[in-house]
């Protein structure tokens, strides 16, 4: 099993949970984030004096898949994501030992 | 006789001037870090808890008792406790009861000490401010408010202050006494307290801006009363004040958007907020003095002046957190002196400036009201501060600074916004409460 992250742009939200949706994908867990890569922050002025926001709000967005729908799943957030400007985000997989669905036991790929 | 019309109008002046304050909490409030909101707000209301009692014990007749000497200061113990007061409908000109008077200044008294909060936002013992706001108010409030605010009356003997009388400054509703006064004042505090940890280096950008407009919009709402409230009489001066302070402050928030315009490249909520009481605290001496169109020019000068003003701490050094300089001091300077060169006789006050050919004499006046209070206010307000310094203490540790004074000082969170922890019982995200009184009454 893999957990596949990805930190997105918050307006594209609904459209990489359309593709998910689309894919198959069943569950997943968005929160708030905030940070910045390449893109850097912005800056505000107030009353003249020019602050700089490092921290550009972000929507990260984790999803546990089966090894063989990875590559997948990725390429449908990335494709999902992208509007080709800087900011887009970053997606990540990395490997998951063990799952278990809380209300019934099951473990591993049953509980995907 | 009662003036009916009168006392309905002072009265109601004085309620709309009450909720200015409650406005300046809310205006300060937004303009802080969520982390200090709370402590911000208190510091205004801690005025209205304590200068309100000072008031009516001692500070109506330290400002508006019979003169004791050079129009400096009034007898401190002939109201005392509002003795004699209650039943006198005489002693105010125009029918006016004296306890009409007494809540109307007030509310002054409250809103001027309140003021000076601003400058010194984030990092000073709420225990320490209320001392300083008690012997502020004594020592430099009610003394001035005698000087500007009390005018000698010969039908009854009665002698007031040297401004009003002696010198004849114009000041209607403030300038000198309120805004010049609470300006100077919060920055010799700035400067005794010293710059809040991080100040130059970490944004310290307001947290609700939202809430900032709506304070701004209750002040304004609120000096309808501080300035049309000043005729003391609901009479033709009310209404020109009246339309004085909606077009000053109109014309000024419009001089401080375009001067950010054309300066950042954006016109900002927290300018036009910033406009408002800037344009406000420059009409306030002169409402009765200009025309309205006096009133556009004038405001408008005042959003210019104050918008490039509040620049100059990062320039000086000095930390007046939320402006309290760049607005009430430069704006209240402003104000003031401005009567001296936009003044006409056509106004109710009748005098005329020196754009009206009434010669520098006016502006001469203006000049010496405004930097008699500056100076007084700024000497005192050292002494007070460093003795408080000295003794006291003015800052908080500096770890409770960094995690926020609203913790540290007041035991409180200014916002709950993690709601998903909650709701749930308290083994999740809060205990259950430990006072004693509740485990009691649990047990019982």
């Amino acid at each position: 099993m893999k957990l596949v992250t990805a930190v997105i742009k918050p307006h594209k939200l609904d459209d990489v949970k359309s593709a998910l949706e689309s894919f198959g994908v069943q569950g997943m867990t968005v929160s708030e984030a905030s940070g910045y890569g390449r893109q850097r922050g912005h800056t505000e002025v107030y009353r003249g004096a020019e602050y700089t926001v490092d921290m550009v709000p972000k929507v990260r967005l984790e999803v546990l898949v089966d090894d063989l729908d990875a590559t997948g799943v990725v390429e449908a957030v990335v494709k999902a994501a992208a509007t080709g400007r800087i900011g887009d985000g970053k997606v990540w997989v990395i490997p998951v030992d063990d799952v278990v669905r809380v209300r019934t036991g099951e473990h591993g790929a049953d509980a995907l | 006789m009662v003036d009916t019309g009168a006392t309905a109008w002072v009265l109601t002046s004085a309620a709309l001037v009450l909720l200015m304050t409650p406005g300046l909490a809310l205006f300060y409030g937004g303009m802080v870090r969520p982390k200090s909101v709370l402590n911000m707000m208190m510091m205004s209301f801690g005025s209205l808890a304590l200068i309100g009692v000072l008031w009516v014990l001692y500070g109506y007749s330290i400002a508006f008792g019979q003169d004791v000497g050079g129009g400096l200061l009034g007898n401190p113990t002939e109201y005392l406790g509002l003795k004699g007061l209650m039943e006198d409908t005489t002693s105010e000109s125009g029918g006016l009861p004296a306890m009409a008077f007494v809540a109307f200044q007030a509310v002054f008294a409250i809103i001027t000490v309140a003021l000076i909060s601003g400058a010194i936002a984030d990092r000073v013992k709420f225990s320490t401010w209320m001392v300083f706001a008690g012997i502020w108010a004594t020592i430099v409030y009610f003394p001035v408010a005698h000087w500007v605010f009390d005018f000698s009356n010969d039908d009854t003997g009665h002698v007031g202050g040297w401004i009003a009388n002696n010198l004849k400054a114009l000041d209607f509703a403030g300038g000198t006494a309120v805004h010049i006064n609470a300006g100077v004042a919060g920055l010799v505090l700035a400067i005794i307290t010293g710059k809040r940890r991080g100040f130059g280096r970490d944004p310290m950008r307001p947290h609700n801006l939202p809430l900032v407009m709506l304070g701004a919009g209750l002040l304004w709402f609120g000096w309808f009363g501080f300035n049309a409230g000043s005729a003391l009489a609901a009479n033709n001066t009310a209404a020109v004040v009246f339309v004085n302070t909606i077009v000053a402050t109109s014309a000024a928030m419009l001089g401080w958007l375009v001067t950010e315009r054309f300066r950042d490249g954006h016109a900002t909520s927290l300018g036009a907020a910033s406009g408002a009481v800037a344009g406000l605290v420059a009409i306030t001496p002169a409402c009765n003095a200009l025309s309205p169109v006096g009133s556009i020019i004038m405001g408008a000068i005042a959003g210019v002046l104050c918008a490039l003003a509040v620049g100059l701490k990062y320039k000086l050094g000095y930390d007046d957190s939320l402006d309290v300089v760049g607005v009430h001091l430069v704006g209240g300077l402003w104000g003031t002196l401005a009567i001296g060169l936009f003044a006409t006789a056509a106004a109710p006050a009748g005098a005329d400036g020196l754009f009206y050919g009434g010669g520098a004499g006016l502006l001469g006046t203006q000049a010496v009201g405004a930097f008699a209070v500056l100076a007084y206010s700024a000497v005192l307000t050292a002494i007070i501060g460093f003795a408080l310094k000295a003794t006291m203490g003015w800052r908080i540790p500096e770890e409770d600074e960094v995690a926020g004074i609203d913790q540290a000082q007041h035991a409180e969170s200014g916002y709950d916004l993690v709601g998903t922890f909650g709701g749930h019982g308290p083994s999740a995200g809060t205990a259950a409460p430990t006072s004693k009184r509740t485990s009691e009454g649990a047990s019982a």
